[in-house]
């Protein structure tokens, strides 16, 4: 697939922006805070209904504008599909298919794929569990969008929950009670927890499980010119559940069953501590390169390489799906030395459509561009 | 901002559900250039329904005597009770006219970062309802929402050791429409509550 034409109303520091877009590599150029990655955020955006630059969609917005509108012409095979998102920060984004407008803006998603490369993605080796857990559920999501329901109703029990055991624990004002109400509907949050919980964690668990070869054959790609490392280049992905005995064979029922007894177990913990302690919010994706564990361990180009590694997985899974994701390349060429560079462009060359952000044009290998647009102060000329 | 009065007005809208500024501004100008005597008898009605209008006493929903219409209506089977959040629940049952039980209105659904336990609902009344012996089923229709789904799931819990037939509004297709336009969830759901059709 790739994307015929994007519009941007009052998203970032574009009032009005209009481009037509093309097949193969398309490359923006021009000095840092002119609005490059505005335009593959926006691309990001339409894709995955998320930024992979901030949380909040506040940012998103044009100072003084109240709400943003992405449109954007996708062509897959030789169907054109026109996807138009609204963005209201504090409510509900408003999106339209073909002009109609649809009930929820998450059955947007699946329309548009995206798999996004930026310096971020650093901390996908080095940060918190949390950025492991998001890359997964994107990914879910991307691949089938039912998961966004999935995502968003565990995150609504979980929250739910949550504020129970704070309350039944005395946390927002008062002596601490533990009443018999609060108890029994304890248990029916734990149900459904383990019910929505346990379709989340073997989705997760299945993805890990085809992710990891992907992972370790480009990682081991990316690593054969540098120096092993002490315990050797092998790279381990393991998906590290906080419920014990999970594994990605086990059925939903099991994993459920596992996760109420865990949960019952800790739950006077939870009860000290107020905080739901069982459960795929508290997961962790663990990578070691040669036995090593890859966060705190691995030198900064080791580090590099697993994060491109893990896209480079992202992007193969949901190439074997059919259509080609559209790849958006943010400001990555100048952090990667020759070989990962080289390793880069040979994806590109492959791809249906490649976005390209770069400060300045020396840092895009040259012969990779095929259209060049030059950003100065809001402003996208072609060149 | 507008003076005095004016702005009060548009503040008090404002605070009404499903009502924002822009709508509340246009309603107050409405109010401003309609006949005093219509004005008046809106706001009489106001008046009126918070002196008047209280909770039946056995069901919870909104009755202007000690207990509802529907309550005190003889003719009404006593021996089935539909569980639903909020007074306007009713109203659509009662629509639908398939019905001929009697109500018990919770007053909402459980839901921890609202307050809302099952000590906020009107379930210790439900359950006295239960004790006298006389009904056999309990239909839960709370909304199909995860606060909906766990307030059902609480009360069935809450109903098994007594005996009585405990059933759930079914989800899935809205009628006239087409198949493909269902979203996944409905027609998974549709899926799992689907029934035989040869008896």
């Amino acid at each position: 697939m790739h994307v015929a034409r994007l519009s941007l109303v009052d998203f970032r520091s574009y009032p009005a922006v209009d481009l037509d877009l093309a097949r193969g590599v398309s490359a923006f150029v021009g000095p840092n805070g002119q609005g490059k990655t505005n335009l593959v955020e926006a691309v990001d955006y339409l894709a995955t209904g998320s930024s992979h630059r901030v949380a909040g969609d506040q940012p998103l917005v044009r100072v003084g504008a109240e709400r943003a509108v992405l449109r954007a012409v996708v062509r897959r095979e030789d169907r054109e599909i026109l996807a138009e998102l609204e963005i209201n920060p504090g409510r509900s984004n408003r999106a339209r298919l073909n002009r109609t407008a649809l009930p929820r803006s998450r059955d947007l998603l699946g329309v548009l794929r995206t798999v996004v490369f930026s310096p971020e993605d650093l901390a996908l080796v080095k940060g918190d569990p949390g950025e492991r857990r998001r890359f997964l559920d994107d990914l879910l999501v991307a691949r089938q969008p039912r998961f966004a329901g999935v995502r968003a109703d565990y995150e609504r029990i979980l929250k739910q929950r949550t504020t129970l055991l704070k309350t039944a624990a005395g946390r927002s004002g008062g002596p601490r009670r533990v009443g018999a109400a609060d108890l029994s509907t304890l248990d029916v949050w734990d149900a459904h927890l383990a019910t929505a919980g346990s379709e989340l964690l073997s989705a997760r668990l299945q993805l890990a499980a085809e992710l990891a070869p992907h992972v370790q054959r480009h990682y081991a790609d990316l690593a054969q010119s540098v120096p092993k490392a002490a315990g050797g280049n092998d790279v381990e992905l393991d998906y590290r559940a906080s419920v014990p005995g999970t594994d990605a064979a086990a059925t939903r029922e099991v994993l459920a069953e596992a996760m109420l007894a865990e949960l019952e177990r800790r739950r006077s913990e939870e009860l000290d501590r107020g905080v739901t302690l069982v459960g795929p919010h508290r997961d962790d994706v663990v990578l070691a390169i040669g036995a090593m564990p890859a966060r705190g361990y691995a030198s900064h180009g080791e580090s590099w390489s697993l994060a491109l590694a893990l896209r480079l997985a992202a992007f193969e899974l949901l190439r074997e799906e059919g259509d080609d994701p559209v790849l958006v390349l943010d400001d990555v060429f100048a952090e990667l030395d020759d070989l990962r560079r080289g390793r880069l462009a040979m994806l590109v060359a492959k791809t249906e459509q490649v976005l390209v952000t770069a400060a300045v044009a020396a840092d895009v290998p040259e012969d990779l561009v095929e259209h060049r647009f030059d950003v100065r102060a809001g402003e996208v000329s072609r060149v | 901002m507008y003076e005095g009065i004016v702005q009060d007005l548009i503040d008090e809208l404002g605070r009404l559900p499903g009502i924002g500024p822009k709508s509340a501004q246009r309603i107050a100008f409405h109010l401003l250039n309609a006949d005093a005597v219509d004005v008046r008898r809106l706001a009489g009605v106001l008046v009126e329904v918070k002196a008047k209008v209280h909770f039946c006493a056995i069901c919870g929903n909104v009755a202007e005597e000690e207990q509802c219409r529907i309550c005190r209506d003889p003719r009404r089977d006593t021996t089935a009770i539909c569980v639903v959040e909020e007074p306007k629940d009713v109203v659509a049952i009662e629509r639908t006219r398939e019905f001929r039980g009697r109500y018990h209105v919770l007053g909402g659904a459980i839901s921890p970062i609202e307050g809302i336990g099952p000590d906020e609902l009107r379930v210790k009344e439900l359950m006295q309802r239960l004790a006298n012996g006389d009904i056999t089923e309990v239909i839960l229709a709370t909304d199909p929402n995860l606060e909906g789904e766990a307030t059902a799931t609480y009360l069935t819990r809450m109903l098994k050791p007594l005996n009585v037939r405990v059933t759930r509004l079914a989800s899935g297709l809205p009628v006239g429409g087409d198949l493909e336009y269902a979203d996944e969830i409905t027609l998974g759901r549709a899926f799992e509550g689907r029934r035989s059709v040869d008896d």
